[in-house]
């Protein structure tokens, strides 16, 4: 097990993230922010709260996304039980922003932009995420934020520790069969 | 996590945890149902047949509207104009109908334990949609799931369900969905329509129905299913309403303000009057939106798992 990150330097890999979104959406009045049940929550939860302090905007629309009845897998994996959806305002014309903590196959990715066109047409659609593993896309999907990428080989699992569900804020890199 | 069961055969079969399950997963569901589109892509990829070889309005087009939401493909079937009626077994039209690639059966039929036998002889999944007098599941997750919007975590609440206890699968499968749940439930109704020792499924039995209204939380009134009593229980309809049907000044009489449901086809003026039936404490029509979420949650927890090689 190695650690990618630890609290400190997390911390300042949000704080960019958030910055480099305000500078890329001044006002944030056309953008809104969704989050990816189930881990994708908590760094949307972070940075939504980070780019309202930094944009001065509090008026920033903010939601969680359940992709769970749009997954490609229904039947080879075991069914899930579903998470909540929150989004009690409109995408139709807007800028959203997709937030997840790991990019890795971009299966997930897939499966919430077809949920997301349910709720309306946006105009544009941009992914954040914390860790990108670079060289396993099975999609052609591509972040448009990063806070750290990195090279991984198909035994290996990234796992984000979160303070508020975890105790303890850490990106680590576990070798499955070690 | 999926249920510990692979069919819906009964509300007996299932454990707390399951239920529990079905209701989280309808609660998103019932989301979907509010938004613009109504659907998800879900179960694509799925056939199934509905077979009723019993009428049906609301459970049928439940179920069908429940599975037209999941994204999966719908046959239908109804059993007069079929070849039921040249002599087809029940198995023989089940298979004709899965060699034609079903991959999962809701069925009503009149025989109870029918979808037991038939969970037997198939691979498929099955759901039971009513079998004769012994169980009526979908009805009894979506009654419990009716009455947990209005009163919330139902340990410790009382359910008084009233009428035809005798040969209404509502009752019994509530009875069993309740119990599990952890609430009290009393039955209430003319004797003649109670089931000797029902107290054996751990409910109580009050025969003045006023009573049960004044100890109850909710109060799911039954339908007198006339088709069913193949000798007279109960002297005339007028007699019945009058001593045993529920009416709103009886509501307006008692302390409380307690929940009416039915799980319908109404007999308007038997078992509930109009006024009962359209005041403000009734949810029927609650129930009934809430039947199309409870069936989804159902087939998309069943529809887990499969074989790609089957």
């Amino acid at each position: 097990m190695k650690t990618l990150l630890d609290s400190t330097r997390m911390n300042i890999t949000l704080q960019r993230l958030a910055h480099q979104l305000v500078e890329d959406h001044p006002s944030f009045t056309d953008t809104v922010i969704i989050g990816i049940q189930p881990r994708g929550i908590y760094l949307s939860d972070r940075i939504a709260a980070m780019v309202k302090k930094i944009s001065g905007n509090k008026q920033i629309d903010y939601g969680h996304l359940d992709i769970t009845f749009y997954r490609d897998d229904v039947h080879t994996s075991n069914i899930q039980v579903p998470k909540h959806t929150n989004i009690n305002f409109s995408i139709e014309g807007r800028n959203v922003i997709l937030v997840d903590d790991v990019l890795y196959t971009g299966r997930t990715i897939r499966s919430a932009m077809d949920a997301l066109i349910d709720f309306g047409r946006p105009k544009k659609v941009e992914l954040l995420t914390l860790i990108d593993r670079r060289f396993s896309r099975e999609l052609p999907v591509q972040p448009d934020y990063v806070g750290f990428a990195v090279d991984t080989i198909l035994t290996q699992k990234v796992k984000v520790y979160w303070q508020e569900k975890d105790d303890k804020d850490e990106v680590v890199l576990i070798d499955k069969d070690k | 996590m999926a249920l510990s069961v692979k069919h819906l055969l009964g509300i007996k079969d299932l454990n707390r945890q399951d239920i529990e399950q079905i209701f989280l997963t309808a609660d998103n569901f019932k989301q979907v149902l509010q938004r613009p589109i109504k659907k998800v892509p879900t179960l694509r990829d799925t056939t199934v047949a509905n077979i009723f070889f019993e009428n049906s309005t609301r459970t049928r087009l439940s179920f069908e509207l429940a599975e037209k939401r999941l994204g999966a493909d719908v046959v239908n079937f109804s059993a007069s104009g079929s070849s039921v009626s040249k002599g087809e077994t029940l198995i023989d039209t089940v298979n004709n109908i899965l060699a034609m690639k079903v991959d999962m059966v809701v069925m009503r039929h009149s025989a109870s334990g029918a979808p037991w036998f038939l969970a037997n002889h198939i691979d498929a999944s099955i759901v039971n949609a009513g079998d004769g007098t012994n169980e009526h599941p979908t009805q009894a997750l979506l009654d419990a799931y009716s009455m947990r919007e209005q009163l919330g975590n139902l340990k410790g609440k009382r359910i008084a369900i009233l009428g035809d206890i005798m040969h209404s699968r509502v009752a019994l499968s509530n009875i069993y969905c309740l119990n599990k749940l952890g609430a009290e439930v009393v039955v209430s109704g003319p004797p003649t329509l109670i089931p000797k020792h029902i107290e054996a499924l751990g409910v109580k039995v009050e025969y003045n129905v006023k009573k049960a209204l004044e100890w109850c939380d909710v109060a799911n009134v039954l339908r007198i299913q006339l088709e069913r009593q193949h000798k007279p229980l109960f002297s005339t309809l007028r007699e019945y309403a009058l001593y045993y049907g529920v009416n709103k000044s009886m509501l307006d009489s008692l302390e409380k303000r307690i929940v009416v449901m039915h799980p319908g086809p109404i007999n308007r003026g038997v078992e509930i009057s109009s006024d009962a039936a359209d005041s403000n404490q009734s949810i029927i029509l609650n129930q009934v939106e809430n039947g199309v979420a409870i069936r989804m949650a159902v087939i998309y927890l069943l529809s887990g798992k499969r074989d790609i090689n089957e």
